[in-house]
């Protein structure tokens, strides 16, 4: 499989001078290996038997809790400061423990905020370099290099905060390669950013293996963003105490998911080919459009910025009209810095329009004023619920148990209905679990059931799907399909076409702002014309699409590459 | 939508290209001098001084209103806090039941006002014309201070500009959850205190996952190459030269006129 030769003794001082932009690509060994988080009762990962040749291109997968972040991290040499933490047997990169093979490997993680250290781009790119103590001119040869090899065009001096989420991981990914790594470890690389970002990313990772030859493990939850980098799936067995650990399945790509398709997907893995079933609407209200008409918006601008009187906002994004009624769904798309949290915010009553109309029909104002921005807290969560992206943001509690009754007792309702959220969504097991040490999934079906058990009548959704697992995915969708036959409103602001598809409804895409950081010289910016902004009068061209969730559902992730 | 308080862009003006610590430098050396006497003439003239160098530091009248009120409103509080207080010497300018001003309770006043300003300006220039990145360089390259420590902080100020952003986020997501609805002083305290506690919960996480990536990066073991090197030119000498001309000048000036009054012995 090894695209390149291993080449004996490894050459662990980083600045591999003789060859320009490579050094040799790196082997991984793990002989019986785990890892034991301090406090924690089990291992995070045990008995891990595993040979990685170099050069080889490895996609990691494995149901949540398999401990492939755990790897990641032990192989990047993050872990060893952790204090009553223990490892068992043998991790070694080209025979020397990771705690020896400083600057061998690149991490890159989820959060592109974390990833980005300096303020300006080109000294964030020099960063690792110079921790590795690579001379001054060497580095300043190597910044533009990496910076042109992930396609990221722009003046060394440019602000690293004006950078989107998918421009903050390749400047990630620029400052590894000017480390010279042997092995680039992406955990989640793409599960915070929109497709377009997504594409960049993984074009970059391409083009950067190519040139180094480094070697590669990759962990993510969607296959088919990676399966034409990757020569090798390796799937992890769940690390439970008492049953055998390590490596569950390992072989080519093609060879393993046609041996286990069912078995990944079953994992909450997103098989290529593969859309997990999802209930279908039964009831669509488009029928009767605008006899229940609960929000009504008219040339609405929206923008974060309040603006003063001498100084008024730019709006984010102005939309002609939008009416949201009982029972249908609208989704909000976009590229990103389009303004579609601003309006989505706007819309729920959390952030005062800088101008046009809006206003809560009688039907949802219920005697509390049309205007939702002025609705004390406890009227608002229950005509507006409104699930924020990060669901971190929205506990309020210590547990999970009180933070499903947080809304009911704030409204002076039974308790009872708690309960049966809990057990709908697969929490009740976590019932007096502290919400902030829940897994990814856990924490999406947490805060969307803290918003629902307030009953709302309007539910606004801010990317709901980010970064989730098949399974999760799939509740959600089926959760979202009842409610709409149940009546309630459901606006969401998405990337994910397939989610759109199941909901069905009306669109409504916003235009890309004209201040977007273009790069020089990229041939897919992202600039449409912002005068373009088609408004999408609800229910009036939703005919199309609502039928849609019936029929079987395209791939969620357009093919990487496509696009070029 | 991270809102960027610490990562200005790089200012092109004069003072910017100058190595930060000959302006702490220089800012320090006035300050002392400022220290050392309480007199309206030296604070006058290392005011007159101070604002000739505006342009340099490419602070503008408009921008330095809008950035420093603060100080200048401080600064007339004190002055006016001082005239109220000073000794009753020389004529009543006025008499209004408790309040008493004099010629010598107001020249005071505006001798202490005329130093806070002229005390805070170097800062001020100071700050609007550094650019961070140059003084962790600076501290950590020419001071030899620990670059565990400066890099460090440096980093974490960057994230300071996304704690605004993120402050706002959390309280529409906690208004979402309906905290804060109940009416009153109390309570509202208590859901800010609640807000504040979430922020300090998500800066803890985003500090750690950070210094995941800035130890994935090789930082914090071992020795370390610079690719910025700090370094001082003929313009440091200057700046370090204006420091002291302005403080010979303003001392100097209070000494001839005879106003210089020490406030040890």
């Amino acid at each position: 499989m090894a695209r390149q030769p291993g080449r004996g003794a490894p050459a662990r001082s980083a600045p591999a001078l003789s060859a320009p932009g490579r050094s040799a690509p790196a082997r991984v060994s793990a002989r019986g290996w785990g890892w034991q988080h301090a406090g924690r009762p089990a291992k995070a990962i045990h008995d891990l038997d595993l040979e990685i040749a170099p050069g080889e291109r490895v996609l990691l997968l494995g149901p949540s809790g398999a401990g492939k972040s755990t790897l990641l991290h032990a192989l990047a040499g993050v872990l060893g400061g952790e204090e009553g933490a223990d490892e068992f047997g043998t991790l070694l990169i080209d025979g020397a423990p990771v705690a020896e093979s400083r600057g061998r490997a690149g991490l890159m993680q989820q959060d592109p905020d974390a990833q980005v250290v300096l303020s300006r781009i080109g000294d964030d790119v020099a960063f690792g370099a110079e921790n590795l103590s690579v001379p001054r001119e060497e580095i300043w040869r190597r910044v533009p290099e990496a910076l042109e090899q992930v396609g990221l065009k722009l003046p060394l001096d440019h602000s690293s905060s004006a950078l989107s989420g998918g421009q903050k991981q390749r400047l990630g990914l620029a400052g590894m390669l000017a480390m010279r790594p042997g092995l680039l470890l992406l955990d989640e690389p793409t599960a915070n950013l929109d497709p377009a970002g997504v594409v960049d990313v993984h074009d970059a990772v391409r083009r950067s293996l190519d040139a180094t030859g480094a070697t590669l493990v990759v962990v993510e939850h969607r296959v088919s963003v990676w399966l034409d980098v990757v020569d090798r799936i390796v799937v992890l067995a769940p690390a439970r105490a008492g049953e055998p650990g390590g490596v569950l399945l390992d072989g080519a790509p093609a060879e393993v998911l046609a041996q286990a398709a069912g078995m990944l997907a079953a994992a909450g893995v997103w098989v290529p080919g593969r859309v997990p079933a999802v209930r279908p609407r039964t009831f669509s209200a488009t029928d009767d459009a605008g006899s229940h008409l609960l929000l009504d918006a008219e040339a609405l601008a929206v923008s974060r910025q309040a603006g003063t009187r001498r100084h008024p906002a730019v709006p984010a994004a102005v939309v002609p009209s939008v009416r949201i009624s009982a029972g249908q769904a609208l989704s909000v798309t976009g590229p990103n810095g389009a303004g579609k949290s601003t309006l989505a915010l706007t819309l729920a009553g959390l952030l005062p329009a800088v101008g046009g109309r809006l206003e809560a029909s009688p039907a949802l104002a219920r005697g509390a004023g049309s205007a939702p921005l002025k609705w004390r807290g406890r009227e608002l969560i229950s005509r507006i619920g409104y699930v924020f992206q990060e669901p971190e943001h929205q506990f309020v509690t210590g547990t999970v148990r009180d933070e499903l009754l947080f809304a009911p007792r704030l409204l002076g309702r039974g308790e009872a209905s708690a309960d049966g959220l809990l057990e709908r969504l697969r929490l009740g097991h976590l019932a007096d679990a502290n919400p902030f040490t829940l897994s990814g999934g856990e924490k999406r079906r947490l805060s969307v059931a803290t918003v629902l058990a307030a009953g709302p009548q309007v539910l606004v959704l801010d990317e709901p799907t980010f970064g989730q697992d098949a399974n999760t995915w799939a509740e959600l969708a089926s959760l979202l399909t009842e409610l709409l036959d149940a009546g309630t409103a459901v606006v969401s602001v998405t990337h994910d076409s397939a989610f759109t598809q199941v909901l069905g409804g009306a669109r409504l895409v916003l235009g890309a702002p004209t201040d977007a950081p273009v790069e020089v010289g990229d041939n897919h910016v992202r600039m449409t014309p912002s005068a373009s902004l088609p408004g999408a009068e609800s229910g009036a061209q939703s005919g199309a699409e609502s039928g849609a969730a019936s029929e079987p559902v395209p791939e969620p992730v357009s093919e990487p590459g496509v696009r070029r | 939508m991270s809102v960027d308080v610490l990562a200005a862009p790089r200012s092109k003006a004069w003072l910017a290209g100058a190595n930060p610590l000959a302006k702490l430098g220089a800012a320090m050396a006035i300050t002392v001098a400022l220290l050392l006497s309480v007199d309206w003439v030296s604070a006058t003239a290392a005011l007159v001084l101070e604002c000739l160098l505006l342009p340099l530091a490419g602070l503008g009248a408009s921008l330095l209103l809008r950035r420093g009120w603060p100080v200048l409103l401080a600064a007339v509080v004190g002055g006016y806090g001082t005239a109220l207080l000073a000794p009753k010497t020389g004529e009543v300018l006025l008499s209004a039941g408790p309040l008493l001003f004099t010629t010598g309770s107001v020249e005071s006043g505006v001798a202490i006002a005329l130093r806070g300003l002229a005390i805070a300006l170097p800062g001020i220039i100071v700050l609007a014309s550094t650019d961070p990145t140059d003084l962790a360089d600076a501290l950590a390259q020419k001071l030899r201070l620990p670059h565990r420590f400066v890099l460090g902080a440096l980093a974490a100020m960057r994230l300071v500009g996304l704690l605004v952003a993120e402050w706002q986020t959390l309280g529409m997501a906690r208004r979402a959850r309906g905290v804060g609805s109940e009416p009153g002083f109390f309570s509202g305290l208590r859901a800010s205190l609640g807000q504040a506690l979430a922020l300090l919960v998500q800066a803890i996480r985003r500090a750690s996952r950070l210094a995941v990536t800035m130890e994935a990066k090789g930082f914090g073991a071992g020795p370390r190459t610079w690719a910025r090197e700090s370094v001082f030119t003929r313009r440091d000498a200057a700046v370090a030269a204006g420091g002291l001309v302005m403080v010979a000048v303003s001392v100097g000036a209070a000494v001839v006129l005879g106003t210089w009054n020490p406030v040890f012995g």
